[in-house]
């Protein structure tokens, strides 16, 4: 893709730099005479505002650090120094506390996006992997940055999640034992936690750049999934999408800064707001939302071993996801039977994460008595977050490698330009 | 002359078995060092010295009433001190044959001539929660988080944990005092 560079450093102290850093070569190259298909619709437009989120919460996050003292008996408190007495301290931790669910948005948006174009197909898997190993490390950015402010869910999330690791036969207690540090979560834990949670989203940021590096190497996909084939199939990236980049971002942070200031508690859970007690279990833990799905399959198996090895598998699946699908077209655009499959996958995931909402022995439709099931009633989110369970890894490991083998799609445009012109065509 | 000198140099390159033991040598010292350097990097995460000489603690065991539990914190994590009910007591033993996931029998769990007492770790085998005293249809112990049934005699009964309440090292050191850890 990266053709030849047209770059030409216009004044002496340019020319002596591009001699000795071409930095602005590259810029340029990558930035400014980018060739970018030419449409690109809206969900392309998350990769910029997910790097925007990167350094929001960077930002945020290195102030805060200057004001949060890290320690049991500090820490909750501290939160509440920034809160109340630290000049904007109120602003940057709702920005900050904010900030990681709006990342999760996006990046949940451009996951998607990428699920449902066929990103991840050749070539693109180095690119679908990095992206996945980026969503890991957000993952573990967030649990651990969500442990910092010490109240009850920061307590009781930290000791349930370790718990997890401790599931594997054999190594499993001696693995919780040193992530903690002692004989439960407790000050070396917290201590730990913050230093990892500064380091890792500036390995999210090193992961990011192999992240681009790989895609200017094979290229943006299309909402066509067609490669394009000449110059009428590309527009540079400047003004085109720097443009179209920024006029969404501008609507992302509006809906964020709704957030930030008119709705800060919102995506939170008030027990956050009670000092961690390690005698007392709050009546219900629930995680943050953006793993709410997850721990939905976690409590849908009642073996506690295989309900973990569930979890990890569930996200395992988008790893493998570039080997488990074997059409040949990368659009669901031109695979209907896939596009129907996708959204039950989607809605499924939805309901998965209100599964992980709800008290397990809740029942789903109120008022309805239902029937004992094996081990449960029939109508609890228990008995839903199976069925949703059974779906998600259907869809990954069943439907997904059938589907490419038994669909016809439908017809695929010779190029990109192909449908706009004919469609300018139309219109006259 | 000639002859001699090439004499002297050939067994060394018709041998390079000798050349391939060095690298491999050399590797695998290289290779030792490494993990004898990244391993403290590792072990400092595990418990350190204060932490693992974490007192014992004694406990007053009049301050428990007939069918109440107390909760200390012994090791920074809760520990249940338990005075049973011959009523609680009389439940666990009858179910000591009945099926379970971690059969154990009620004597297992008490010191001897004291099933009065039952000294547990407060901690759910599940994923840790503290489990509330009294709950679940056993009348032992029910866990919040995922919905774990404990009887009486804090064996598991129901739910996704896979092992009773754990019991851990004490001893009595009168009728009423006990000493843990
Ligand atoms: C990938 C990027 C990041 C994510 C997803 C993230 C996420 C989080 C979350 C969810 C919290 C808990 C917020 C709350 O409920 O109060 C938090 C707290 C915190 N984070 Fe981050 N964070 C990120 C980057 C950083 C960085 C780079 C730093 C430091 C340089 C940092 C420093 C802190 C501090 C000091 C707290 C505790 C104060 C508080 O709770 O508001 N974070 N982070
Ligand atoms: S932690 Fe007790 S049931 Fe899960």
């Amino acid at each position: 893709m990266s053709g030849h560079s047209t770059y030409e450093p216009k004044n002496a102290f340019s020319k002596w730099l591009d001699a000795r850093l071409p930095v602005t070569r590259l810029v340029w190259d990558s930035f400014v005479d980018y060739p970018t298909p030419r449409n690109l619709n809206y969900w392309w437009t998350f990769g910029g505002i997910l790097t925007l989120c990167l350094g929001i919460q960077i930002l945020t996050g290195i102030v805060l650090a200057m004001h949060y003292q890290v320690g049991g008996a500090t820490a909750f408190n501290s939160v509440e120094h920034i809160m109340r007495d630290v000049r904007h301290g109120w602003l940057i931790r709702n920005i900050h506390a904010t900030g990681a669910s709006m990342f999760f948005i996006a990046v949940y948006i451009h996951m998607l996006r990428g699920l449902y174009y066929g990103s991840f197909k050749p070539p693109r898997e180095v690119l679908w992997l990095l992206g996945c190993l980026i969503y890991g490390i957000m993952m573990a950015t967030a649990f651990m940055g969500y442990v910092l402010p010490w109240g009850q869910m920061s307590f009781w999330g930290a000791k349930v999640i370790t718990n997890l690791l401790g599931v594997f036969p054999g190594v499993g207690q001696s693995i919780t034992t040193w992530l903690w540090g002692g004989y439960g979560v407790d000050d070396p834990t917290l201590n730990r936690f913050f230093s990892l949670h500064y380091l890792l989203p500036f390995v999210i940021a090193g992961v990011v750049v192999l992240h681009i590096w790989a895609l200017h190497v094979v290229g943006q996909n299309n909402p066509t999934g067609v490669d394009p084939k000449s110059k009428a199939d590309t527009l540079p990236f400047t003004p085109y999408a720097t443009a179209k980049d920024a006029f969404a971002m501008s609507l992302f942070l509006i809906v964020f800064a709704v957030f930030v200031f008119f709705l800060p508690d919102a995506m939170g859970h008030a027990d956050n707001n009670i000092p961690a007690n390690p005698l007392q279990t709050p009546p219900h833990i629930v995680p943050e939302w953006y793993f709410l799905p997850f721990y939905a399959i976690l409590r849908a198996i009642p073996d506690k071993l295989m309900g973990a090895l569930a979890m990890f598998g569930a996200i395992g699946c988008l790893f493998a996801l570039p080997w488990l699908d074997t059409s040949k077209v990368r659009s669901m655009r031109y695979r209907p039977t896939a596009k129907i499959c996708f959204v039950i996958f989607m809605v499924v995931c939805i309901i998965l994460g209100f599964c992980g909402a709800n008290k397990p022995d809740d029942q789903v439709i109120p008022g309805l008595a239902g029937f004992m099931l094996l081990d449960a009633n029939a109508n609890s989110w228990v008995w839903l977050s199976r069925i949703g369970t059974f779906y998600y890894f259907l869809y990954f490991l069943v439907i997904t490698p059938m589907l490419g083998l038994t669909e016809t799609p439908l017809p695929v445009p010779e190029t990109i330009a192909s449908p706009v012109v004919a469609n300018a065509e139309k219109k006259g | 002359m000639a002859d001699t000198a090439q004499e002297t140099h050939a067994p060394v390159q018709d041998d390079p078995s000798r050349r391939d033991f060095i690298y491999i040598a050399a590797i695998a010292a290289a290779a030792g060092g490494a993990v004898a350097t990244v391993w403290p990097f590792v072990d400092q995460m595990n418990p350190s010295a204060d932490t693992l000489a974490l007192a014992s603690v004694e406990y007053d065991l009049t301050k428990v009433e007939p069918g109440q539990q107390v909760v200390i914190l012994w090791r920074k994590q809760p520990l249940f001190i338990r005075n049973r009910t011959p009523e609680q007591i009389a439940a666990a033993i009858k179910d000591d044959n009945a099926a379970m996931k971690d059969p154990q029998k009620d004597e297992a769990r008490h010191k001897p001539g004291k099933a009065q007492w039952l000294i547990l770790l407060g901690s759910c085998t599940h994923l840790g929660c503290v489990p509330t005293v009294g709950g679940g249809e056993y009348g032992g112990w029910f866990c919040p988080c995922h919905g774990s049934v404990y009887d009486t005699s804090g064996r598991i009964r129901k739910g996704p944990a896979p092992l009773n309440l754990a019991v851990p090292e004490y001893s009595f050191l009168s009728d009423t005092k006990v000493k843990i850890g």
